[in-house]
């Protein structure tokens, strides 16, 4: 299978072609629930994550919440 | 008495919101939150770890506690409004604690980009919340932008000096009574929130007074009785500063009156 060069949380990552963000997620076993996802600046709405395919030098944000003020 | 605290249609018991950072524990946290009486609590916007550890810091949160989601660590409007529509995303909320910051040594806000940003946010809907320099031109445009109430700073943030420019906050109140001004930033004992809440604030934001606080459950109990005393005060107008004394016992006829010398 193909693999496509991506930025994940500003990171480089190397993932298979036409994964989708659903899949993504599975596969580095980040948490779904309470989490948000941006691909290239703009957000993808949680029910769009099955049908949003991740492209080759995508950036690609998950972010969570943590205690602050 | 009702003395209830009203924002953008949700109304609050206690005039105190309180952070989630800092705490050396996730028990201190809670315990200080239940302590604080505070029914909103902030919280930030960050990257998920890639390791693959999935513990959600929001399960460690009293489920009563309305989340208000800020966006730290953002230096320009761009990165803010992008962080407040993944906030929203996440958590399904429309609040944001507005924070855009101007440099990293001071912390303290970048007042255009913050109005820039706030605009953007109002616009799409959002219940902006936004910190700022104590000004109040900057107050006046921000809720001309529609932010349902200011956030103007007491000091630096985690600084902990207390209200550094109480006029600043005096003229605010004056110039701008209907609106809520909640004072966010600079706390760093219950008298300074005491001053801010007798100068007229409408609530206080604070977070490392509380966290880094030797007692924070403790510290948490004074701080809420502290709002609570200012607000108090407030309500009951303070007396006159005087450069001279006033006596408050009748002296005309207290004996010997007549050796007093003038």
């Amino acid at each position: 299978m193909a693999a496509i060069n991506i930025s994940l949380n500003g990171e480089a990552r190397e993932v298979p072609d036409k994964i989708n963000i659903d899949q993504l997620l599975d596969l580095f076993s980040l948490p779904k629930q309470r989490v948000a996802i941006e691909i290239n600046s703009s957000v993808v709405r949680r029910a769009n994550w099955a049908t949003t395919i991740v492209h080759n030098a995508d950036k690609i944000e998950v972010v969570h919440f943590v205690g602050g003020g | 008495m009702s003395d209830a605290f009203s924002l953008a249609g949700t109304t609050f018991t206690s005039r105190l919101i309180i952070g989630t950072g800092k705490y050396r524990s996730y028990d201190e946290m809670k315990a200080a939150h239940t302590a604080s009486g505070a029914e909103m609590v902030t919280v930030a916007v960050n990257r998920v770890p890639l390791d693959g550890k999935t513990e959600s810091f929001l399960d460690h949160l009293d489920q009563k506690m309305k989340i208000l989601p800020n966006t730290a660590g953002c230096y320009d409007a761009d990165h803010a409004v992008r962080t407040a529509r993944l906030a929203r995303e996440a958590l399904d909320t429309e609040w944001i604690k507005l924070e855009v910051i101007g440099d990293q040594v001071t912390l303290l806000p970048d007042n255009e980009q913050t109005l820039e940003a706030a605009k953007v946010l109002v616009k799409e809907g959002f219940i902006v919340l936004p910190y700022f320099t104590d000004d109040l031109i900057m107050a006046k445009k921000l809720l001309d932008a529609g932010c349902p109430a200011v956030m103007p700073l007491a000091a630096p943030i985690g600084s902990g000096m207390g209200v550094q420019n109480p006029s600043n906050l005096r003229i605010m109140r004056e110039q701008l009574p209907d609106a809520t001004i909640i004072v966010d930033a600079g706390v760093g004992v219950p008298s300074d929130a005491a001053i801010a809440m007798e100068l007229g604030a409408d609530a206080i934001l604070m977070n490392t007074a509380i966290a880094e606080s030797r007692d924070p459950a403790q510290m948490a109990t004074a701080m809420n009785l502290a709002v609570e005393a200012g607000r108090l005060a407030y309500l009951a107008g303070r007396m006159p500063k005087r450069l001279y004394a006033s006596a408050s016992s009748p002296i005309e006829h207290a004996i010997g009156a007549e050796a007093r010398t003038k």
